[in-house]
């Protein structure tokens, strides 16, 4: 049978809709590419091992490196974890297993409204909470800082996640006589794991990439500095402050910074993958 | 009617069983629906009781009050009192009438990030038991009941959903024995399974009644005919018959039961 003008009309209306579908996700990615692309062309040059365990020189001098800043990075996000995880996650179970009250739903709107709130405010409400009456700034500000960003993905997220566990396998776990907390514990979260695993990378990503809430806590540091009570370096604040220095050499090096951290958050998620994948390979 | 493999037709005699589940006046809502009206139930020791009715007649709203599942649902309640060995259920903490009285669900659910030996052995290990031989000694004894172990023995650590779904069955079945209840509910086990697992699953019925009481609702009459000693006939969220199987689906005292089993309704 001959292909009718209208077959081949909606053949030919398909086949574009295609095109276009393909060529979207196509551009989606497009934007990583450049990034990767340019940083790496511009900072590849200033990456060598004193950039990674050297400490900045005093201007004029050249060389040194961002040792203090990657660990201070490292140490940040790692406090803000310490305050979003515990929180998030139960927070994030709450809604799920027990929010379908009006508390829960406020809970829920609250959280969102939360997810909006522009980092600079963060970093002004933890300078208010912890800096002032420390009256420095310092590394747990940071993390507190961090936290608070942190928090609404995680629970989010974890709800979300949690949420799309068939009704079945809590019913199969309450019927075997496990109480209702081991089950949301054991069952619901553990089937949920790979999910809220991506809900807790893309908060950490999402922290170890903020600047402004660092600004008023942390601060930044040019020595090497491990005590949380004081100021702390970060790449983000480096990148800041050295991109927009006059020097050629400082410029290079905040490239190289923002290489660096874009690094370290896709080693973090690639490590943390391959650590929490599923015994039998399937989902993670 | 037909008896098939080695099931043999239930048997109507039981002279000695004494009662172990009594229902009283039974009446469970979902939010302002009700779905049971006064239903009054008692189950014997070591025998199957099958509940049949057409869909939407509460019968297995009457199986999830049972083990006080029905009040994990949202804005259910009931009224009513159902009594485990003269106890009733209300005034025990649930988490311990679901271990005493088990439950088999109609889809098969096992744990999906298990193994096949965890599956079984989940509701020990969360219920705190450690010691890994006897852990071990339950899941193979478990495996063995629900008639699996020859299958898994070797696959033990494979994934619980890598089986075939009647195999999922009878794994589900296994993982309840496993926390040895007294009490085995099952909603509709066999429905989404093809009639070689139905078969096994019906055997293994027949086979756990020795041990256990058991409550089984069926869409199947067939089933409820071969493996049940008494059967309970549900409509509109009402308790229409009881009686032995074998009366129910050969001289039914009422006329919508005689409609419902010869198959002019329902």
């Amino acid at each position: 049978m001959k292909p009718t003008i209208r077959f081949r009309y909606r053949k030919f209306k398909s086949v574009l809709l295609y095109a276009l579908c393909g060529l979207s996700a196509l551009l989606a990615v497009v934007p990583l590419v450049l990034i990767f692309y340019h940083t790496l062309s511009l900072g590849l040059s200033a990456i060598n091992l004193d950039f990674f365990i050297e400490l900045p020189k005093p201007v004029g001098e050249t060389g040194g490196g961002l040792a203090n800043a990657i660990v201070g990075t490292l140490i940040l996000v790692g406090l803000g974890s310490l305050v979003s995880l515990p929180v998030g996650l139960m927070a994030g179970m709450y809604l799920s297993e027990h929010g379908n009250n009006p508390f829960g739903a406020t809970v829920r709107f609250l959280t969102d409204v939360l997810n909006g709130v522009p980092s600079i405010v963060t970093g002004v409400v933890a300078y208010t909470l912890v800096v002032i009456p420390m009256k420095h700034f310092s590394a747990y500000a940071g993390g507190v800082a961090l936290g608070i960003l942190m928090i609404p993905t995680i629970t989010r997220t974890t709800e979300e996640m949690l949420r799309i566990v068939p009704q079945s396998l809590r019913e199969a776990a309450l019927a075997l006589g496990i109480p209702r907390w081991k089950t949301t514990f054991r069952i619901v979260l553990t089937t949920a794991s790979g999910g809220v695993i991506t809900g807790i990378l893309l908060a950490v990503a999402r922290a170890a990439g903020e600047t402004a809430p660092l600004l008023f806590t942390a601060l930044n540091n040019r020595f090497w500095q491990t005590d949380l009570s004081q100021p702390m370096a970060s790449l983000t604040v480096f990148i800041y402050n050295y991109g927009v220095s006059p020097f050629s050499d400082w410029i290079a090096q905040a490239w190289a910074g923002a290489l660096v951290l874009m690094t370290m958050i896709l080693v973090l998620s690639m490590a943390v993958r391959i650590a929490t994948r599923s015994r039998f390979g399937r989902g993670t | 009617m037909t008896p098939h493999g080695r099931v043999e037709p239930a048997q109507a005699d039981h002279p000695a069983r004494q009662p172990r589940i009594v229902a009283e006046k039974v009446n469970a809502y979902f939010g302002t629906t009700q779905a049971l009206y006064d239903v009054s139930l008692t189950m014997l020791d070591r025998s199957v009781t099958a509940i049949i009715g057409p869909s939407g007649c509460g019968k297995s709203t009457f199986l999830r009050s049972i083990n006080r599942m029905h009040e994990i649902v949202p804005g259910s309640r009931m009224t009513g009192r159902i009594l485990l060995d003269g106890e009733d259920i209300h005034a025990m903490d649930a988490v311990l009438v679901r271990k005493r009285i088990g439950m088999v669900f109609q889809k098969p659910n096992p744990f999906p990030t298990m193994s096949i030996r965890d599956n079984v052995s989940a509701g020990l290990t969360f219920g705190g038991v450690r010691n890994r031989t006897v852990v071990a000694e339950i899941v193979e004894k478990s495996l063995r009941q629900a008639a699996l172990w020859d299958e898994v023995k070797d696959s033990l650590d494979n994934s619980g959903v890598s089986l075939s779904g009647g195999q999922q069955q009878r794994l589900c079945i296994a993982r309840a024995l496993a926390v040895s209840p007294e009490v085995l509910l099952m909603d509709e086990p066999a429905s989404a399974l093809d009639p070689i697992s139905t078969a096994k699953i019906e055997e293994l019925i027949y086979e756990l009644k020795r041990t256990y009481t058991i409550v089984i609702v069926t869409h199947n009459m067939q089933q409820a005919a071969r493996v049940s000693d008494q059967t309970a006939f549900f409509y509109m969220g009402r308790l229409v018959e009881f009686d032995d199987t074998k009366k129910i689906f050969t001289a039914p005292a009422k006329k919508q039961t005689e409609d419902y089993v010869t198959g002019r309704f329902g």
